[in-house]
């Protein structure tokens, strides 16, 4: 432990590559470049870092995928974004997945996110949709279970749908469907008329999202609600009144500033009430 | 970048909530949402929340020449810039409609209703008046832009000083802020603009509505009035036929929100000379709560720290040594200290400065040689060992400034800076009489 300590408080001084591995769930800025663990090893800790290596290419590859917020420069990885540095265990071989979860309002389309889009054209046979990104995605009617040539899903001007992207890359327009591979729904299309939708940050709804997120379970306990989570800030949430529903959409905006202990202390008062 | 347009589940959903008489964030149907005033550093800078709704305003002065048909006025200016900080739609250097509408909303509140006195601006009459320049920024958008810009230009006019002018013969002086305090504005009374939201056709009013509930009002009535309840301003836009009771009850409510908004006002504006009278902290890094952002705390994690000196030692030897400025707090008055050669402080005590006009021929010989001998002790710093610290700042400052004492900060930088400083310090008091008698 002192050991990494060291080597931290070393690379800060002399400017020098951080491990990856000592930065684990620590803050992480814009232009700090990571050295791999197997890296790590080479070089040893406190290495030179520039040493020239005669049995680079002798080395056993490790395959690490870079998520959001980091880059491959060379053979480290550059932080572009401020945020804590993540990192998920690969199931098989390989370095795993190391990412910066990071604190932002503007969305960037990734293919595969499911998102809620506003319908804002029909132009043809394809719809409009505005998903928070720099520019409207486009959504083909045909996208939607069921729907043929004849049969045109009923889609208004204005109306949400939850989908998914199949195509989202630089500088061109992304595309949406709203079934899966083997043409189902899967939950996926128009969302009904009722409800409200709202805007947070992208940070907290990966938090929600999570798999052991105890936030949504709790809510669940409050009242019986149907919820939608777009990956882009979006949530749309209905309850049985106005008031629960009004409710239920300012809990979840107040969730992101709130320790755990203030959130159960909420929730409870809410629950007595 | 465009608008995100408003789904039809949200305008549903909006309407249903107002029918029921509930808001979005859990007010009442006569609510403000809170307002906090903030005041930055200089006069006449201050910055106005309404809920999320901010705008930032600053007042400056200038002396110009007045307009021919009033010889006697001072000139009022005012400006409201929605930039694209505020909500990524408002497009930079366009005049939207909702920008035109709103500045000249502004215009006939603070300026139509004569709330200032103008005539006090005059300086030589039609020669020279004050013309006061108002400028609003919008810095973050969520609805009633109207209320808060308003709010901000009355508060910001209120807390402005101008320098102090005196007029013997046809000899005109500008008094420097260290030579004689600046002067307040005169003015007669705070018009408030309040706005009012009508739903479905005006069946159900709303107080200062946001973002969302703009979007899917009808119409929309903005009252301006001041406390003693005189109405200086009303418009109603949107293009609903509203009953004469409507109004009349608009007004009635208008009448107490300004009082109340008054109240919060004057309460800021003399909470902030309280506090600039007893040399205490103030400014807009003041008025930001510490450690509020971060609710989260990060687990500690054991460290070993057995052989942590010999590892902080090794790393301070290995480390290159720390740079040779040398800062030396300098305490010019209670509560305001200068480290090293930075921006001067303009509110100095000064009290044994000489006046300007005995060491006219003087003056300039002086900062000559005054600049010469900067310029020879930066060499030296630049030349000598690491060790040698740059002490130029603290004696010779003050002495620029008994010769010169209302020489703005940017000056002492050229001369600490640039190598040939003669002719930019002997150049400028001259100009500066220049100016002083073509005001005569």
């Amino acid at each position: 432990m002192a050991e990494a300590a060291g080597v931290a408080a070393e690379s800060l001084v002399g400017g020098r590559a951080r491990a990856a591995c000592t930065v684990l769930n620590q803050v992480v800025l814009p232009g700090e470049e990571l050295l791999l663990p197997e890296q790590e090893d080479a070089e040893g800790p406190g290495g030179t870092g520039e040493r020239l290596r005669l049995n680079a290419g002798a080395r056993p590859r490790v395959r690490v995928v870079c998520g959001p917020g980091l880059r491959r420069c060379g053979d480290r990885l550059l932080v572009t974004k401020c945020g804590r540095l993540r990192h998920k265990e690969p199931g098989g071989s390989g370095g795993g997945v190391y990412w910066v979860d990071s604190q932002q309002k503007r969305y960037v389309p990734v293919k595969g996110d499911h998102v809620i889009g506003i319908v804002t054209a029909k132009s043809g046979d394809i719809f409009k949709v505005d998903v928070g990104g720099s520019e409207p995605a486009s959504l083909s009617y045909l996208a939607f279970e069921g729907a043929t040539k004849r049969n045109r899903p009923n889609v208004q001007v204005g109306d949400l749908v939850y989908g998914q992207f199949v195509v989202a890359n630089k500088d061109m327009e992304p595309e949406m469907v709203c079934i899966d591979s083997c043409g189902r729904a899967n939950g996926m299309g128009v969302i009904g008329q009722d409800g409200l939708l709202f805007k947070v940050t992208l940070g907290l709804i990966r938090k929600l999202l999570a798999p052991d997120c105890e936030i949504i379970q709790e809510v669940g306990k409050l009242y019986p609600l149907e919820i939608v989570f777009g990956m882009n800030g979006r949530i749309w949430v209905k309850a049985k009144t106005v008031q629960q529903t009004l409710i239920l959409a300012n809990i979840l905006e107040a969730c992101e500033h709130m320790t755990a202990d203030q959130r159960k202390q909420i929730f409870s008062r809410l629950a007595e009430s | 970048m465009k608008e995100t347009p408003l789904s039809n589940c949200e305008r549903r959903f909006l309407l249903r909530a107002i029918e029921e008489k509930k808001r979005l964030d859990g007010r009442q149907t006569y609510d403000y949402r809170n307002i906090k005033i903030s005041f930055g550093t200089d006069y006449g800078c201050c910055i106005v929340e309404l809920g999320k709704t901010r705008v930032l305003g600053q007042v400056s002065c200038e002396l110009v020449s007045p307009k021919l048909n009033r010889a006697t006025e001072g000139i009022l200016f005012f400006n409201l810039e929605l930039s694209q900080m505020a909500a990524p739609a408002f497009e930079p250097g366009r005049q939207s409609d909702l920008l035109v509408k709103l500045n000249r909303l502004l215009e006939r509140c603070l300026r139509n209703s004569k709330c200032i006195d103008t005539e006090s601006l005059c300086v030589v009459a039609g020669e020279k008046v004050w013309q006061i320049r108002v400028d609003l920024h919008l810095l973050n958008h969520d609805g009633n832009i109207i209320d808060a810009a308003s709010i901000a230009a009355i508060v910001a006019l209120c807390h402005f000083r101008r320098p102090d002018v005196s007029v013997q013969g046809d000899e005109v002086t500008l008094y420097a802020p260290e030579e004689r305090d600046p002067v307040p504005l005169s003015i007669h009374h705070m018009p408030i603009c309040v706005s009012f939201a009508f739903f479905q056709q005006g069946t159900y009013l709303l107080v200062d509505p946001n973002e969302r509930e703009e979007r899917v009002m009808d119409g929309l009535l903005v009252i301006a009035m001041n406390k003693h309840r005189e109405i200086c301003t009303i418009q109603s836009s949107g293009g609903i036929m509203l009953l004469k009771d409507q109004v009349l009850r608009c007004s009635k409510i208008a009448g107490v929100k300004v009082a109340e908004i008054t109240e919060l006002i004057q309460k800021a504006l003399d909470n902030d000379q309280k506090v600039r009278k007893e040399g205490g902290k103030f400014g807009f890094a003041e008025s930001i709560a510490n450690q509020r952002i971060t609710a989260f705390k990060m687990e500690k994690a054991p460290v070993d720290t057995s052989d942590v000196e010999e590892r902080a030692e090794e790393i301070i030897a290995e480390a290159e040594p720390p740079s040779e400025v040398v800062s030396k707090p300098v305490l010019w008055t209670p509560g305001t200290a200068q480290i090293g050669e930075g921006v001067e402080n303009s509110w100095g005590d000064l009290e044994d400065s000489e006046p300007e006009d005995e060491d006219e021929g003087g003056s300039d010989e002086a900062i000559i040689l005054d600049s010469i001998k900067m310029g020879t002790g930066l060499e030296v710093s630049n030349t000598g060992s690491q060790d040698a610290p740059i002490v130029l700042s603290d004696s010779e400052e003050e002495e620029m400034i008994i010769l010169e004492p209302d020489k703005n900060p940017k000056k002492i930088r050229t001369q600490t800076i640039s190598a040939k400083p003669e002719k930019a310090s002997s150049k400028k008091p001259v100009k500066k009489r220049k100016k002083k008698r073509a005001a005569n």
